[in-house]
């Protein structure tokens, strides 16, 4: 387990001090993740070894976001009387984007003739 | 006998009682959602924080106090974004077939969001500085308050709205797609992995692997896609 988390925060480290040096617009874990496919792509051995950890975060991704949830309750106050458009118009957005999302990857995939088997 | 204040007032100082009650709370949460058949709406996330805020607010405990505790879990976010590689690789000949269905909802989800967050904002009246936090909302946290700073917007208030984001679209993201009679699990993980980032992600794996590897991308080329597009469109609408 160690050598798999070794793994991957070398993968966070290499991304954040990646996106710092070069000045990126993404995140420094999403760097990290393409250099970690492409270790994983490298190396079967890694893929073994790195498997059962990622799993068991993967598996529990939401619990990531209790301590920043709980934030928002915290900040409720914030949002103050534009509270409601405010949470109109993410809810809003959010359907709408979703919706129109899927129905172009949808229509798109049948008219390239792109099946998922 | 040592008394209950003497007790409490040891533990409130350290780390061990909130991360304890957050992953109790989780487990609540999970235990919930699992009991409900992963009904949409019986999010574990939501229920996490409903059953964690009320227990800080009734002991007078400060959010910095709190997150001394939660600190270690939330730095996991790092990790686990990492860890989205697994599905990736695992699905990379099927991703590579999809790149230009992938592509088009990508431009057609993000698009879609940065505009019509604006648009009903706007309609309400709120102000510059709002819409200006409101544009990069469907991208994760970290991009979306860099783009927000850079906007003139509050980083505070755009960490919020891109939570809110991530719970709507994760508990609407399956009612809204079956109305819509999509069932290709690509296209279901993609578009909530574009429009609600790693709380949508996070919903996908629980429902279909496949749909969770397809989010995972979805958050990521949507970070880099909103650090481009988020200016752009909130000048046609200032």
């Amino acid at each position: 387990m160690i050598h798999a988390l070794l793994a991957i925060l070398l993968c966070q480290l290499a991304g954040e001090a990646t996106v710092r040096a070069l000045g990126l617009p993404l995140p420094g874990p999403v760097l990290g993740m393409v250099l970690m496919v492409l270790a994983l792509r490298l190396s079967p051995r890694l893929l073994a070894l790195v498997s059962p950890l990622a799993r068991g975060l993967l598996a529990n991704m939401s619990l990531l976001f209790v301590p920043a949830g709980v934030g928002v309750v915290g900040h409720a106050a914030i949002l103050g009387a534009q509270g409601g458009p405010l949470f109109l118009a993410l809810l809003g957005s959010t359907v709408l984007a979703i919706a129109v999302g899927a129905l172009t990857f949808a229509a798109v995939a049948r008219l390239t003739g792109n099946r998922d088997d | 006998m040592t008394d209950f204040a003497e007790i409490w007032s040891y533990l409130s100082r350290g780390p061990l009682l909130w991360l304890t009650a957050t992953l109790a709370a989780y487990a609540i949460g999970d235990a919930c959602a699992r009991a409900a058949n992963r009904a949409p709406l019986v999010n574990p996330v939501l229920i996490a924080v409903t059953v964690l805020a009320p227990v800080l607010w009734l002991t007078g405990t400060p959010y910095a106090t709190y997150f001394e505790g939660a600190q270690f879990v939330h730095f996991l976010l790092g990790p686990v974004t990492i860890s989205l590689a697994l599905p990736l690789c695992e699905n990379l000949p099927r991703i590579r077939r999809a790149a230009l269905p992938m592509l088009a909802a990508l431009v057609a989800g993000s698009v879609t969001s940065a505009v019509s967050v604006l648009a009903i904002a706007r309609g309400f009246g709120l102000g510059p500085d709002l819409l200006a936090s409101l544009a990069p909302k469907a991208a994760t946290a970290p991009v979306a308050i860099g783009v927000s700073e850079r906007l003139g917007g509050s980083p505070t208030l755009t960490a919020v709205m891109v939570l809110i984001t991530g719970a709507i679209g994760a508990v609407v993201v399956t009612p809204l797609l079956n109305l819509l009679r999509i069932k290709d699990w690509r296209a279901r993980g993609f578009s909530v992995g574009v429009a609600a980032h790693g709380i949508g992600t996070a919903r996908a794996l629980q429902v279909n692997p496949t749909a969770g590897a397809f989010a995972g991308l979805g958050m990521a080329l949507n970070a880099v896609l909103t650090a481009v597009i988020a200016p752009l469109i909130l000048r046609l609408f200032l």
